[in-house]
């Protein structure tokens, strides 16, 4: 293997800071309705840590190192990672410091702030539809995080808003895949341009931008196969994509969408990475926030690369997505 | 982003003196970086905690090894401490007794429980079973046509659930029709679910009350973060999980979600899923696991990767020598050639121990005029001296230089590399191949 490549030697000079020392303590988990949770929607909460943080700082006078560990706490429970999470405590540390922060009680106030200036440091513009052509939306993503799901969901938005609405089932690779696209399409009263499985990507995407263009509909939206961002030839086949439909329709694609599951950890942020890197990424739609998952891995995704956050996705139904918005998600982080 | 954890704690310990023995208080900032380590790699905030104590209590008070520094002798602690909470050896499933013998997967939305069904099938055909598919997934559209056409794909039977039959029912008739049809193993692929769904939760339970599963088996993507915890706590106080299959593993996540999970369940991870291709399941080998959440690298994992590029025969002759240290120019030059090919050099090289200590590795790409360069001075070498570059003298060199239209200072600089990477990756591979368990199942 090479090994000319030679970067110089680390010094690992990186001072971290203090290493909390708190009683363990596991949340016991609530168990609710079906409809009870959907109707919660997004404000699930996780009161056993709340109560704690909100108890610890109730009636104190300063703000101590057990809070700032509880809030450390809430930070990497939410899938905020090392970076943005210490990030935000030194930032408040900062500020306890220079005594611009000393009331315990304005803490969590601060803390949300911070956040929420990082999540509007990259808010999504109105979609634009451009003049006589379709707006084209390529959805991509890794396997399973629901780029199928949000497309017909989001068909169904654009619908009730009166929209022609196209689906371009360009995921010829995964099993049943079209099939799925096309219940998806019956659901909400969108066509579905497809080929046969296996058929070429791009080939397909070619199809739906002539079909698209030809019956005049408002919106398209293109879902691709689910690829992991560290494949190659699988990125570039993305790429392809991309370009064909930019061949048929100058322009388009308009929006490319990368789908992330809140689930995930702090992989997201290569996958954010590569996806932009290779497509262009013009905004998230983040999904499976109907879980006990915080999603807060895309706090520092949108702040460092200025990627606005579109929808959420809150469960598996047609009107279960919904637009971001940054002050109910910080809530989320907290309550 | 990811030095080396090894690296990291190399320099934390070049400032402590008074070597010989970890102490608390020489240990102290090492263990800050064995925290965030793991912490970058998703394992949960309490588990973390945990872990981080209990290597601490082990640590202090031991003897720093002669061979060892103490940064290396650290790692080796946490090292072990991560091998023995992800239970050690390779397990494998338990199927003894009176067929057919029902194994159930469960799991979030799009884990990879589907695929991951047909995968299990086909590993189990291949030894000797004969497993039969149902699909259990009622409510995500055409997901039950998705496993009748992984069935199609390799042969293996699927059950035919009637319009309106519930998921209790298809599971209970369809261990009924394996039994009938001599089938002897049955894979149940259930809907993806949130492990807070009330409804759908009960539904996994009397699916499990009425057809006994031998195996239940949670699927979970090796991308999870901080939740894995909850997820995989709530799915086992409700079911009593055999066993966990981790998926996605073939991505760049480092897997922390592997060691949450075990610490909270405490049931074995049995295998891996490496692909989107119908044969990427492979068995779980805690210690790749342990050096994959330090960011250590494993040359094991090179090997493998490599294997899915180019041919198989290609990788054992490597591999071979570089366990008898034969590894010289030709080899050197084919895999730069593969290096190509895999696209990813900072990925490739980011699994080679050692290679984290250079912290700008991350940044650097293939450098298509180097790897021009260097494939002209190989080029330019004799058969022989590409076999035992100790013959490549001072003249030889100068010929080479000048046969490859480079310098002499290229050439060496070539050599020294070459020499220091063989010795390396020789060294490696000696010590990991040693006893690599047999596939389970
Ligand atoms: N709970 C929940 N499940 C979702 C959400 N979005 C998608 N899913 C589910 O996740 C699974 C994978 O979705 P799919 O759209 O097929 O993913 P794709 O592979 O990215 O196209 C399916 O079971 C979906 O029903 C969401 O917001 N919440
Ligand atoms: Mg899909």
């Amino acid at each position: 293997m090479i090994r000319f490549f030679k970067g110089k030697k680390d010094d690992g000079q990186d001072q971290r800071t203090e290493e909390p020392k708190l009683e363990l303590e596991t949340p016991s988990e609530e168990k609710k309705g079906l409809f009870a949770r959907l109707k919660q929607g997004l404000a699930k909460t996780r009161s056993t840590i709340t109560g704690r943080l909100d108890r610890l700082i109730l009636g104190k006078k300063e703000i101590t190192p057990e809070v700032m560990e509880e809030l450390e706490e809430i930070l990497f429970t939410s899938d905020l990672g090392v970076e943005t999470t210490q990030e935000l405590i030194d930032i408040v540390q900062d500020k306890v410091a220079r005594k611009a922060l000393s009331d315990p009680a304005k803490l969590k106030t601060t803390l949300k702030d911070e956040i929420l200036g990082y999540l509007e440091s990259a808010l999504p513009q109105e979609l634009q539809f451009p003049e006589g052509s379709p707006l084209v939306i390529m959805v991509v993503g890794v396997n399973g995080v629901g780029k199928t799901t949000t497309i017909g969901k989001a068909a169904h938005r654009f619908i009730k808003e009166g929209k022609k609405v196209l689906l371009v089932a360009a995921d010829t690779f995964r099993a049943a895949a079209v099939e799925q696209l096309e219940v998806w399409g019956e659901r909400v009263g969108a066509e579905v341009v497809k080929q046969k499985s296996g058929a070429d990507p791009s080939a397909v995407a070619f199809d739906g931008i002539a079909a698209a263009v030809a019956r005049g509909v408002d919106v398209v939206l293109v879902d691709t196969a689910g690829r992991l961002h560290t494949k190659k030839n699988l990125m570039e086949e993305l790429q392809k994509v991309k370009r064909v439909i930019g061949k048929k329709l100058p322009g388009a694609p308009h929006e490319v969408w990368l789908v992330l599951d809140a689930t995930t950890g702090q992989n997201a942020v290569s996958q954010a990475k590569m996806f932009h890197e290779a497509l262009g990424v013009t905004g998230i739609i983040l999904t499976k926030l109907d879980g006990t998952a915080k999603g807060g891995i895309v706090v520092g995704i949108s702040h460092q690369m200025k990627l606005p956050i579109h929808f959420i996705g809150i469960g598996e139904k047609t009107e279960d997505l919904r637009p971001f918005d940054p002050g109910e998600f910080v809530k989320a982080i907290f309550d | 982003m990811f030095e080396s954890l090894t690296d990291k704690l190399n320099s934390v310990f070049k400032k402590v003196t008074g070597r010989g023995k970890l102490t608390e208080a020489n240990i102290q900032e090492a263990l800050k970086e064995v925290r965030l380590a793991l912490l970058e790699a998703d394992v949960n905030y309490k588990v973390v905690k945990k872990f981080v104590e209990s290597v601490r209590q082990r640590a202090v008070g031991q003897e720093v090894m002669e061979s060892l520094t103490p940064g290396q002798q650290l790692i080796k602690i946490v090292h072990q401490e991560l091998i023995s909470l992800m239970g050690g050896e390779v397990s494998g499933l338990d199927l003894g007794g009176k067929p057919p013998h029902v194994i159930m997967l469960v799991g979030l939305q799009g884990s990879g429980k589907t695929t991951t069904a047909a995968k299990l099938a086909r590993l189990l055909r291949k030894k000797g079973r004969h497993p039969y598919l149902v699909p259990a997934d009622i409510y995500r559209p055409a997901a039950i046509d998705q496993l009748q056409k992984l069935g199609a794909q390799t042969g293996i039977p699927v059950f035919e659930p009637l319009k309106g039959m519930r998921p209790e029912a298809i599971c209970l008739e369809a261990k009924a029709e394996a039994g009938r049809r001599a089938c002897d193993v049955v894979i149940l692929d259930t809907a993806g679910r949130l492990h807070i769904d009330e409804d759908l939760m009960a539904e996994l339970e009397r699916i499990k009350e009425q057809v006994a599963p031998k195996e239940i088996l949670l699927v979970a993507d090796a991308m999870t973060g901080q939740d894995a915890v909850n997820v995989a706590k709530s799915f086992d106080q409700l079911l009593d999980l055999s066993g966990v299959i981790l998926t996605k593993m073939e991505g760049d996540a480092r897997g922390g979600a592997a060691l949450s999970i075990m610490s909270v369940v405490g049931k074995p991870i049995k295998f891996i899923g490496v692909g989107e291709q119908l044969d990427a399941l492979e068995p779980f080998y805690p210690d790749r696991m342990a050096s994959r959440i330090l960011g250590m690298g494993d040359v094991l994992t090179l090997i493998e990767k490599a294997q899915e590029e180019f041919d198989q025969k290609e990788a054992l002759k490597l591999q071979k020598k570089l366990q008898k240290s034969q590894f010289d120019f030709e080899d050197f030059l084919t895999q730069l050639q593969q290096v190509k090919k895999l696209g990813s050099l900072e990925q490739i090289l980011s699994m080679i121990p050692g290679m984290g200590q250079f912290k700008k590795l991350k940044q650097f790409k293939p450098d298509e005029r180097e790897l021009i360069k260097v494939e002209a001075i190989i080029n330019s070498m004799t058969r022989e001296e590409r076999r035992n570059y100790k013959i490549i003298n001072g003249s030889r060199r100068r010929r080479i230089a000048k046969g490859s239209g480079t310098t002499v200072q290229d050439v060496n600089r070539l050599i020294k590399n070459f020499v220091q990477t063989k010795k390396m990756m020789e060294r490696v591979t000696k010590k990991g191949l040693g006893g690599m368990p047999p596939f389970p199942v």
